[in-house]
């Protein structure tokens, strides 16, 4: 038997439809990247057809154009408006019920076990490497430690991940100075198969390998051929040369440090005058996972439900309290974010909550870049420069220790 | 939902369940015009122990969840003792509950007083109107060992003398401890002390560098007190704050307890004075 689980194969382009086609056998429902109402949009897929094969995107701060490849490359499009957060931290769900009795008494259902197991597994098919990280961020937020067994938990560990290597980053990513893109981590385990897309003499064809046993056994069954060392190579190179046409990139610094040292920032007064505090970054972004609760009852009045959906740091009521709101300005609720993402997730869970995709920057309705805005903040503060800078380097050993936050 | 959750040999929830349990009001005690103080028994499955500074989130069926303080935790029962304050839709519906109602109950959650810094040492217990709810059990757990910790003073600010808590049990306590009382606004037959409660550290007797502070109220207070504390020589790790932050989960997945680097429900509610004083300096932090 083929040695699966450490050797690189290669599937044709038309290998694709096995691929599909095998994790709906497996009873998975796939979800991958379709062309819907001008963008890549996430949605099941049942045939591979489906992917947006010669389809690309052109981003800029505030702008998202889906444009006509001239190849028939099927992954070579930077990230959609949505991530996987959808299917894995849906945006809406419901906590426990409760029904009270005639003597007052209550009986109380959890709901996370019913609704976990209820919904689909899933395969996620082009999975991209900040995304990757990104799942295993929200994993170490909301997967609540070893052993526990959360909704979050739950769903990922019934989910097959097909990541897949970028080739082709947007003008608005940055996955290279934050390490976590745009090649797939071989030590971070977050995957079950990895693949590189391969479009040159050689022909249209993508350089797979397993990152699991689950992987492994659906290798076998998929039409691969043993990849020779030029196509190693050649997937290696596309990669490499991704990550030199970044379209932006963090400033080399501290960035924990910077933001820490950012509280009394001019900058704040600056960014608050354009921000809308319409909190499309924190909707967008892959890694941000505030909710809150509310609890509602039927007109009986004896039936309650509790329901969980995404809040919004930008959000006035976010930081409520009997006086009013903690952060009412919108300068303090910038703050709050940007701290959060590239400063205080170190303190709270070990590593940066940014994970390069720029997401926020082409959806925010009027442009701010958090590149942008991060360079400003360390001009302004005069924070040294820090080359192999401190965020890679530490996310990357977390990856590793923790093999991505699942298994 | 209750045959999922695995208990340990006491009966008690091994985990912190997800889901809220079911406790039955055994008593109501009307402290204030706008608190009382509801005494909660299981009324099935009991949560794990508690201790004092930790809270619990208390829900009303249908109307929503709140975190609340533990007021007191009765030796030998797995009764939870909460002080209510009334200020909106939860809080008003907890209030009002009457004996026999049900309140569903999560926890325990967040960090303790610590009172194990304390022994030998002075304890100066600090409060500012229902800060000292959370408080209650420092003191009851400081008096039923008397003899470990050095000198006692228990230092209360209320608004108005109509807004004290614990007026009969705070008696009580002047036994065993230096009781000083003081309000914002006094009223008619008031005798005591007029002015902020940092006033009353004028009289406490403490060896400040063999102290520890444990300090509950609104922030302004909290401040102000912590950096009195600090100026008469009390090292700041050992005075003990227990802050405030919107909460909707207490499990450290919501969000919304945020102090900067310090998610309050994990981290806190209580910290020591020397995390606290640089957060609570950056203004809408
Ligand atoms: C750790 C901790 C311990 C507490 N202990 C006590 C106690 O022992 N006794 C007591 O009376 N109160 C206590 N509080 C305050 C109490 O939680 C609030 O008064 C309560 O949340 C107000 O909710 P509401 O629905 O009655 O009011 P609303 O004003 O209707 O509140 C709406 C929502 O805003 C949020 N909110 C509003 N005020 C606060 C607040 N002060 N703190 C946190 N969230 C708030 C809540 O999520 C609430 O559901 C404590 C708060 C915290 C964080
Ligand atoms: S902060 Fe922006 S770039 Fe970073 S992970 Fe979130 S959406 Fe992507
Ligand atoms: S930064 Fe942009 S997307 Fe985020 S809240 Fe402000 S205006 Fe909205």
């Amino acid at each position: 038997m083929k040695d699966v689980r450490r050797d690189a194969w290669v599937l044709r382009d038309d290998g694709l439809a096995a691929l599909v086609r095998e994790l709906a056998r497996d009873g998975r429902q796939v979800i991958g990247p379709t062309v819907r109402d001008g963008a890549i949009v996430l949605a099941e897929v049942d045939d591979a057809a489906q992917l947006p094969h010669g389809w690309g995107v052109e981003l800029a701060a505030g702008r998202y154009r889906l444009v006509r490849r001239e190849d028939a490359m099927v992954f070579a499009h930077s990230a959609g408006p949505q991530s996987w957060k959808a299917y894995l931290h849906p945006q809406h769900v419901r906590r426990w019920t409760a029904d009270r009795n005639a003597g007052g008494e209550w009986t109380v259902r959890g709901e996370d076990e019913r609704e976990a197991d209820a919904v689909p597994a899933y395969a996620f098919l082009g999975v991209r490497p900040c995304d990757l990280r990104a799942i295993a961020v929200q994993g170490r937020v909301l997967g609540g430690g070893p052993g526990a067994d959360t909704a979050y938990r739950r769903r990922l560990d019934r989910t097959f991940i097909v990541a897949v290597e970028c080739t082709d980053p947007g003008a608005t990513c940055f996955c290279t100075s934050m390490g976590s893109g745009p090649a797939v981590d071989v030590h971070d385990r977050g995957y079950d198969l990895a693949m590189t897309e391969l479009l040159d003499e050689g022909g249209h064809r993508f350089l797979i390998r397993a990152g699991s046993d689950a992987g492994a056994e659906l290798l076998t069954r998929l039409p691969v051929e043993g990849a020779a060392p030029l196509t190693e190579s050649a997937a290696r190179h596309v990669v490499a040369d991704a990550a030199e046409r970044m379209g932006r990139s963090m400033p080399p610094v501290d960035l924990h440090a910077l933001m820490a040292g950012s509280m009394a920032a001019e900058r704040w007064d600056d960014v608050a005058s354009r921000c809308l505090t319409c909190g499309n970054c924190t909707m967008v972004c892959p890694t941000c996972f505030c909710t809150t609760t509310e609890d509602v009852t039927d007109l009986t009045g004896d039936h309650a439900e509790r329901w969980q959906r995404w809040d919004s740091c930008f959000d006035l009521d976010f930081s409520q309290l009997h006086g009013g709101p903690v952060r009412a300005s919108g300068r303090s609720r910038y703050r709050q974010w940007l701290t959060h993402k590239l400063g205080t997730w170190h303190d709270q869970f070990g590593e940066s909550g940014c994970v390069g995709c720029g997401r926020c920057i082409v959806w925010c309705p009027v442009g701010i870049d958090i590149t942008e805005e991060a360079a400003a903040l360390a001009e302004e503060t005069g924070q040294p420069e820090n080359r192999g800078s401190v965020q890679a380097a530490e996310s990357v050993r977390h990856a590793r220790q923790e093999g991505g936050g699942r298994r | 939902m209750a045959s999922v959750l695995a208990t340990s040999p006491s009966g008690a929830l091994s985990r912190v369940p997800s889901v809220p349990v079911p406790y039955r009001v055994v008593r109501r005690c009307p402290e204030t015009a706008d608190s009382a103080t509801l005494k909660l028994a299981p009324a099935g499955e009991t949560l794990p122990p508690f201790v004092p500074g930790q809270f619990a989130m208390l829900c009303a069926f249908g109307i929503g969840e709140i975190p609340v303080s533990v007021a007191g935790l009765p030796v030998g029962e797995d009764a939870l003792v909460h002080t209510v304050r009334t200020v909106g839709a939860v809080s008003d519906a907890l209030y009002a509950m009457a004996p026999g109602a049900t309140v569903g109950v999560r926890g325990p959650f967040g960090t303790g007083w610590d009172l194990g810094m304390a022994a030998d040492r002075d304890v100066l217990v600090i409060a500012g109107g229902i800060g000292l709810a959370p408080l209650r059990p420092v003191v009851l757990d400081i008096l039923g060992e008397r003899e470990r910790f050095g000198r006692l003073s228990v230092l209360i600010g209320a608004r108005t003398p109509a807004d004290l808590l614990y007026k009969l049990q705070t008696k009580v306590w002047s036994a065993a401890a230096d009781v000083a009382v003081t309000v914002d606004r006094p009223a008619p037959g008031w005798s005591g002390s007029v002015g902020v409660v940092t006033r009353l550290l004028d009289r406490a007797v403490f060896r400040p560098a063999n102290t520890v502070a444990y300090v509950c109220g609104p922030e302004p207070m909290i401040r102000a007190t912590a950096r009195q504390l600090v100026t008469r020589g009390v090292p700041a790790r050992r005075i003990r704050v227990s802050l405030e932050r919107n909460m909707r989960c207490g499990s450290a997945e919501c969000g919304h307890c945020q102090l900067g680097p310090v998610l309050l429900c994990r981290d806190g509610p209580v910290i020591g004075w020397h995390r606290a004083e640089p957060l609570l300096t950056v203004p809408e932090l």
